[in-house]
Order: structure tokens, then C-alpha cells, then sequence
């Protein structure tokens, strides 16, 4: 009982904190914006996919950038809690350290799924005026996608938690983050389709659990005939993805030093 | 009974000691100081104490529970306010006592009416529902107090409680803890290295100088101790042996190109000594404070300054939180 109270206590300042800070509700929809109108558009207009447009072939990547780029992003704040002593507060509170990253986890999902929710609004309009043919958007499969999304992001709030537990300035956080984040969003095929790759090529993407998020959300709002893999694969690879990343991330803050 | 053992507690770090062989006994009730430089080891013996920190040997007690093997049973035992800025400037103070409220499992009711209680004892009822943001650096430090305090700590440990605070801020919040430990008979361990305010403050103190403890007792004592009054002498140069023969100078010491003699009863000696030593620039007659003590125990005159920068300073940089 105890350990569920901390656990919402957590969640409810994440979430507070980021519904009050409107620049990050603002950027972080602005830029998923910016890579379909644009990157979409420009590209979509030299090349195509058969039945759908580029633009409509990249949204499932843009849904899975979206979570990467903010559920990572997301441990930079634990860096900030070390530096002031909000940190300490909280540790030395009597609850576990498993469920301040418990906690932690559920505040930063919820921020990342809220973007995600708005995307999903930004989708059906973008349909209404025709600039996405070809998405299925329905409540089945924005149910499913929610699903993957979760999961996926979890996976990715505790890389996140991981690190930030573990440096010290919030520039060093930034500075191997964006090692990391920029492989992972690239090497997703988020962007591209990853039926004929070079040989080269291929081994990086499979390694990727982000890969099979972008693969499984393809066959749910786009058809199966886009995406590569078994969604079910898909969904199993992802969920292991996230139950290692949680059981490293309980180990790093058992070991967290302030 | 004693609230808080240590027993040979012991923190080192790759190549210094920061806290070394520490063994203390408070009472149940008392307002006590650890009082020394930057550096010294109060926060580090501050943070052993409230768990969040592992001794390297020797352990504590507090309300009967070992802080190495019952870390649980002491966290409930105990409110802190730290150093740095430990709330949410986002959130309102209310929000923030919430959170705490839920962090330390307490049911709805009893919340809601500490809350009240707390909020009522710092004067911030008026602004709760303001961010904390918006407060000025006195308000956020009353706010942390009142958070400390919500879940009736027996213990309350203050880490440098003004540090960086005007000083009509200091003497506010001065109040408050005299008021605490009167009303709630609760235990609080204070760290500073401000001497006037162990000295306002504290019904003991121990002085702390590289993890060691060098003189414990009451502030009276401690200066008593001493031996009567401090005349401060300046001059080009002193004859130091003529003062020495002096069979009424307790202590001789020496600080920035000065000389401070201890003895009872300066202004009956004060023209024989003045006779003795011959030129002088300036001279200065006092009871002696706490920084007396520190200088005649360590040989060095606390600094004043906080590398570290402030209190204030960190809740500006803590702002820029983007």
C-alpha cells in the first residue's frame, strides 16, 4: 500500500511538471510535425511506395521517433533531481528504490503517451484533408498501437532512467544521449523500409529493438504488407526489450549515488 | 536516553577522511549543532545519519534503530531539510506537502490537516497555492521546514538551514526552530558554519574540524572556557615575551598580523598590558564568541565564505531547468 502511494506521488509530479511546462507539450509536437510535413512531403514528392504516399508510409516512424526522442529524453530531469536536492527528498523517504524507478517509469510514459494521444488527433486530421491516405486509423488499431507504444516506451524511459541515475551534468546526459538516440531512430528503418537491405546494413537493424516496434505498428495502421515481421515477433522482441531495460534500470538505482 | 549514538562512525573517501571516528550522544529533545568549516564532515555525517549514505565502519542509532540495519525504521523516524533546494518549483507549495504526505504513506485526513498545521506554523497559508517558483529564497527555505516537520519526525536534521539567506530571512526561520523544539519536544540536529547561529541556537554543539570532533558542549561553556575576556591587539610589532610573563594571560594567539590575549577581568589589566608592549595601532576588548573557540581549538579562524557557492545561487541555477 505504502509503496503505491510513493509510486503516484512520483507519477503525479511528472506528470503535473510537464502538462505545466507548455514548451515541452509545444516542441515535442512540433517536431514530429516537421519530419512529416516536411521530410515527408519533400521526399514523398521524388519517391513512392506503391499504393501509399511517403508521408503515410512514414508515420508509424514518426509515432516510434516521437516516444524515442521523448522517453529518453525524459531521464535528463532525474539529472536535474540530483543536482538540486529533490533527489535526496525522495530516496530518503521510507519506500523502495525499485519503486521511485517504478514511479519514475510511469511519469515518463504518461508524458510520452500524451504526445502520442495528439499525434493520433493530428493523424485523423491530416486524413480529413487528405494528406494521408492510406492510414488506418481506428480504435482497434489505435488501441494496438497504444499497446505497442507502451511497452516500447517503458523500454525506453528506463534507458533514459539508466543513464541519468548515473551522470552527474545534464550536458554529459545530452552528450550521450544523442550518441545513442540518433542509431537508434536511423538504424529503425523508420524512414526506409527494411525488406531489401544491404547485407552490410541488415545485422544493425535486427539488433535494434526499436526496429521492431516501427515494423509492428506498420502492420497495424498501414497493412501487413509493409512490414517484415510476425506482428506477434514484433511484440514479444519489444517486451523483452522492456523487461531487460527494467531489470538493469532496478539495478541502477539500487547502485545510485548522489 | 540518548536519541542518536554513533558509535566509531567512519566515512572515507579514496584519499580523504571525511568523517573519522565519530562518536556523539544526543539527547532526547535538544537543539544540536554540528559546527565547523566547508569540508569538515557535517554534511557527510548528516547523510550517514539519514541513510542516504553508507559508513565505511562504526555505525548510529536513532530512536533505537541501527541506520545500517533498520535504514527503514530510521527514514520513519526522521524529517530532513537539506542543503540545496529539495522542491519542485513547478508545483505549488501545497502540491509539494502533498507529494511528501504520499511519499511518507500517510492517510488522507491526517494529511490534509498536517498540511494545514504546517503551512499555518511558517506563514505560508496565504501563498500555497502559489509555485514555488514564485517564492522568495526565505519562503522556499520555510516551505523545506515545514515539509521536514509534516510527518512528526522524532528527529529533525536541518543542513545549514539559512545558508544564503538575508538576514531577516536567518532570524524567521531562527524562530521557527526555537518555537519547534519548545512546542513539539522534538530532537534537532543542526549542521552550520555560521557561529553566531550555533550560538543562538544550540543547547550544544560539537565543533567539527576534518572529520573530528575537537570540543563539545553548551555555547556558554564552550566560551567560558576559554577564560574571560579577548583583547585584540594590532601592531607593526609586538614584543610576544613581555605578554607572556604576564602572569594573568591565559592564551597568546596569533591571527592576520594580530594577537589576542585571553584573560579574566581585561579593563582592570588592560593599562599594564598596554604599558608593557609598547606601540600599537589598535586595540579591541570583547567576551568571546564561538569563532574564538574554534580559533583557539584549531588554530584557524572559520572561514565565513561557501565555495560550494550558495544556497540562493543554486536555487537561480536550478531554475534554468530547460
Amino acid at each position: 500500500m505504502s509503496e503505491l502511494k510513493g509510486i503516484y506521488a512520483l507519477w503525479y509530479r511528472e506528470t503535473k511538471v510537464f502538462l505545466r511546462e507548455r514548451s515541452r507539450v509545444i516542441s515535442s509536437i512540433i517536431n514530429p510535425l516537421l519530419w512529416l510535413l516536411i521530410i515527408g512531403g519533400g521526399l514523398g514528392a521524388a519517391v513512392s511506395f506503391g499504393d501509399i504516399p511517403y508521408q503515410t508510409f512514414i508515420y508509424p516512424g514518426v509515432l516510434i521517433q516521437t516516444a524515442l526522442f521523448s522517453s529518453v529524453f525524459f531521464g535528463v530531469y532525474i539529472v536535474w533531481d540530483k543536482k538540486i536536492d529533490f533527489m535526496k527528498e525522495v530516496l530518503v523517504a521510507p519506500m523502495r528504490r525499485t519503486s521511485v524507478f517504478v514511479g519514475k517509469i510511469f511519469g515518463g510514459a504518461t508524458d510520452t503517451l500524451l504526445q502520442i494521444l495528439i499525434l493520433f488527433v493530428i493523424g485523423f486530421a491530416f486524413i480529413a484533408i487528405g494528406i494521408l491516405p492510406g492510414l488506418h486509423l481506428t480504435v482497434v488499431s489505435i488501441l494496438v498501437s497504444l499497446a505497442f507504444l507502451l511497452v516500447t516506451t517503458v523500454g525506453l524511459v528506463s534507458i533514459g532512467l539508466i543513464i541519468g541515475s548515473q551522470m552527474e551534468s545534464p550536458e554529459g546526459f545530452q552528450l550521450i544521449i544523442s550518441f545513442l538516440i540518433f542509431p537508434m531512430f536511423f538504424l529503425s528503418g523508420s524512414l526506409f523500409p527494411i525488406n531489401n537491405l544491404p547485407k552490410w546494413l541488415a545485422p544493425f537493424i535486427y539488433v535494434n529493438p526499436v526496429t521492431y516496434a516501427v515494423d509492428g505498428l506498420r502492420c497495424v495502421l498501414l497493412g501487413s504488407v509493409f512490414s517484415k515481421f510476425n506482428p506477434f515477433i514484433d511484440f514479444g522482441v519489444v517486451c523483452l526489450f522492456a523487461v531487460i531495460m527494467i531489470l538493469i534500470g532496478t539495478y541502477a538505482f539500487k547502485k545510485m549515488k548522489l | 536516553m540518548n536519541i542518536i549514538e554513533t558509535k566509531n562512525l567512519t566515512k572515507k573517501f579514496e584519499k580523504m577522511t571525511a568523517v573519522d571516528n565519530l562518536n556523539l550522544e544526543i539527547k532526547e529533545g535538544e537543539i544540536f549543532g554540528l559546527l565547523g568549516p566547508n569540508g569538515a564532515g557535517k554534511t557527510t555525517t548528516l547523510l550517514m545519519l539519514v541513510t542516504l549514505k553508507p559508513p565505511t565502519s562504526g555505525t548510529a542509532t536513532i530512536n533505537g534503530f541501527d541506520i545500517v540495519k533498520q535504514p527503514d525504521k530510521v527514514r520513519k523516524s526522521i524529517g530532513i531539510v537539506f542543503q540545496d533546494p529539495s522542491s519542485d518549483e513547478i508545483l505549488t507549495g501545497y502540491e509539494n506537502l502533498k507529494l511528501h504526505g504520499w511519499l511518507y504513506d500517510m492517510p488522507d485526513t491526517l494529511r490534509e490537516e498536517r498540511i494545514k498545521e504546517v503551512l499555518n506554523l511558517v506563514d505560508l497559508t496565504d501563498r500555497k497555492d502559489d509555485r514555488v517558483k514564485k517564492y522568495s529564497g526565505g519562503m522556499r527555505r520555510r516551505l523545506e521546514l515545514a515539509r521536514g516537520l509534516m510527518h512528526h519526525p522524532k528527529v529533525l536534521f536541518l543542513d545549514e538551514p539559512t545558508l544564503g539567506l538575508d538576514p531577516q530571512s536567518r532570524e524567521h526561520i531562527w524562530k521557527y526552530i526555537e518555537n519547534l523544539a519548545k512546542e513539539k519536544n522534538m530532537t534537532i540536529i543542526i549542521t552550520t558554519h555560521y557561529m553566531d547561529e550555533a550560538d543562538k541556537l544550540c543547547d550544544r554543539l560539537a565543533i567539527i574540524d576534518h572529520g573530528k570532533i575537537v570540543v563539545l558542549g553548551s555555547p556558554k561553556e564552550l566560551k567560558k572556557d576559554l577564560g574571560g575576556d579577548i583583547i585584540r591587539l594590532k601592531a607593526e610589532s609586538l614584543d610576544l615575551d613581555v605578554l607572556k610573563k604576564l602572569s594573568y594571560v591565559k592564551n597568546i594567539t596569533q591571527c592576520d598580523g594580530e594577537v589576542c590575549l585571553t584573560l579574566e577581568d581585561a579593563n582592570m589589566h588592560l593599562q599594564e598590558i598596554l604599558k608593557v608592549v609598547g606601540k600599537i595601532d589598535s586595540v579591541e576588548i570583547r567576551s568571546p564568541t564561538l569563532d574564538d573557540v574554534f580559533l583557539h581549538y584549531t588554530g584557524r579562524a572559520i572561514r565565513e565564505d561557501s565555495p560550494e557557492g550558495s544556497w540562493a545561487d543554486k536555487a537561480m541555477n536550478a531554475s534554468t531547468r530547460e
